[in-house]
């Protein structure tokens, strides 16, 4: 029961983190028709700027500041980079948002070095919250819960309870319609890049001291999310959702699982001791969502709620 | 009249294509001009290239500014309005958030308020908050052009409003464009229905292998039979 609490709890903070990045990702994907190899990239900048900013203003200022200048350099990358690859086509668009992956991981090398930097959780949030079943759960994952709620529902009101909402929904489907309405769909392009972007960023600040704040923490996290994407449907937002609590917590209670394959098979002779079954379900948890992954390009590669296949 | 839309030596291509050889046509303020033609003579393709959808070569004139070249929104937001041919609603929103969309300035009423609109059309205003999606396909066309009259155009380009709807309702379509009309507002109509076309249109011209090969008024156009025989009859 203790197990399954906290599993099932820090399973849903890892899947919201998990959505606050394949947001952003499949946001731009469904516009743009882009698959930014990049974005995870913009969630290490946002932990690495996090990192340079609280150093001098404390966390709380760059909990804010922090997704703010990466959602402009996105901005930026999308007005003055992409827009201008754009008219070679798709190919040519995802080979630049490769080589900007590339690019941004060797600056964060250059500026910040190639060890992990000491990006710590806030002192006014390191101290445990609440003890359940004898164990102590960190006040910092609830902020982390509290933080992709707020986002969550701040990503909903904007979309669907505003006009600039409505333009990006409309836009998402029927960008050529929208702009001949008047609507500059240039310019809606580059906020839903920066927003995105922005959105990585945040998960980056918040992401970033709970795991390890390192230059290859794009690296690790970047596939992942492209797993939600194809699981949850390439351009919808309400699989992207599903998919991130799907795949958080798979693989947060695969984890928990320490019940190994020699178990699980006695009834063959499967001997403990043998390579197969030494091996145990928490040591499958890395590979879990990448299997899925592949089970639902064969069995429904539109994804569990979108509208194209790939 | 003054010209408002004034095209001249108008060209595009798709890929090698030549598919406009020098397009030359006049839309006066409060005119309604019918663009007739057989399928794939290029009109569809002239609206397009007016909006810059396809790439122009050659000069469009709006209101005495060339607009050739310009990107989509900034020649909707000079006055020009476009319904494209494949209804492009967007499906996902409710009628009412459709029309929300259509109007460029929000703090700036145009002739139609989203009031009007409904008024007119109660079957639109049933499904007001149903997505529109569901609509039929003459719903879909009001929806369109109701959607285009939101944005206040001073003229509206309307491509094929009435291809594959019933007989009652292309009878409303035709009414639509009047009332547009009698607002005062220019209609360019992309129609291969001579009966709405030659009812509302003060001049027509004819399209063939991506040029003007006709023009006048719906008067002078009935009696020439030989016209009709060679560029409009299949």
């Amino acid at each position: 029961m203790e197990t399954f609490f906290f599993s099932l709890l820090n399973g849903v903070i890892y899947g919201l983190l998990l959505f606050m990045l394949s947001s952003g990702l499949t946001l731009i994907f469904s516009m743009m028709g882009v698959l930014n190899f990049a974005h995870a990239s913009f969630y290490m900048l946002g932990a690495y700027f996090a990192y340079t900013i609280g150093s001098v203003t404390g966390f709380w200022i760059a909990l804010f500041l922090a997704p703010i200048l990466v959602g402009l350099a996105g901005a930026g990358v999308e007005r003055w980079g992409l827009r201008k690859v754009h008219t070679n086509g798709h190919l040519a668009e995802l080979l630049f948002t490769f080589g900007l992956a590339y690019l941004i991981d060797e600056l964060v090398k250059i500026i910040w070095g190639k060890i992990p930097v000491p990006y710590e959780i806030p002192a006014a949030l390191d101290f445990p919250l609440f003890t359940l079943f004898g164990a102590q759960y960190p006040a910092y994952r609830i902020f982390m819960l509290v933080v992709s709620i707020a986002m969550l529902a701040g990503l909903w009101f904007l979309l669907k309870r505003t006009r600039a909402g409505l333009i990006i929904q409309a836009a998402l489907t029927h960008p050529h319609m929208v702009g001949h309405l008047g609507h500059n769909v240039p310019r809606v392009f580059m906020i839903v890049f920066g927003f995105g972007c922005a959105l990585a960023g945040l998960a980056g600040v918040i992401g970033g001291n709970y795991l390890v704040t390192e230059p290859a923490m794009a690296l690790s996290i970047g596939p992942i999310v492209f797993v939600v994407v194809v699981v949850g449907g390439m351009g919808s937002l309400e699989g992207a959702f599903i998919a991130s609590l799907l795949i958080g917590l798979l693989q947060t209670f695969a984890i928990s699982i320490d019940t190994t394959f020699a178990e699980i098979f006695a009834f063959t002779g499967l001997s403990p001791l043998s390579d197969l079954g030494r091996i145990s379900i928490a040591s499958l948890a890395p590979m879990l969502p990448f299997l899925l992954l592949v089970l639902v390009l064969m069995i429904r590669p539109r994804g569990l709620m979108g509208e194209r296949e790939i | 009249m003054t010209g408002m839309l004034s095209v001249r030596g108008l060209n595009a291509f798709y890929g090698k294509s030549h598919v406009l050889r020098g397009v030359e046509l006049e839309v006066g303020e409060g005119e309604v001009v019918a663009l007739l033609g057989r399928n794939g003579v290029g009109r569809s393709t002239t609206v397009k290239a007016i909006m810059g959808e396809v790439a122009p070569k050659g000069d469009i004139w709006f209101k005495g500014e060339n607009i050739s070249g310009l990107a989509n929104h900034e020649i909707a937001l000079k006055g020009l309005g476009y319904v494209p041919e494949n209804r492009d609603i967007f499906p996902g929103l409710t009628v009412r958030q459709n029309l929300v969309l259509g109007i460029k300035d929000m703090k700036r009423p145009g002739r139609w308020a989203i009031e009007d609109m409904l008024r007119m059309f109660p079957h639109l205003a049933e499904r007001a908050d149903t997505p529109a999606g569901v609509l039929s396909g003459g719903e879909k066309q009001m929806l369109t052009i109701c959607r285009t009259l939101m944005g206040d155009p001073q003229l509206i380009m309307i491509d094929e409003p009435t291809e594959g709807l019933a007989p009652r309702i292309v009878a409303q379509v035709g009414e639509l464009l009047s009332e547009i009309a009698r607002a005062g507002v220019s209609i360019l109509l992309v129609e291969q229905k001579l009966s709405i076309a030659l009812k509302i249109a003060s001049r027509v011209y004819v399209m063939g292998h991506g040029e003007i090969v006709y023009s006048g008024t719906p008067q002078e156009f009935l009696t020439r039979d030989d016209i009709r025989r060679e560029w409009l009859e299949v």
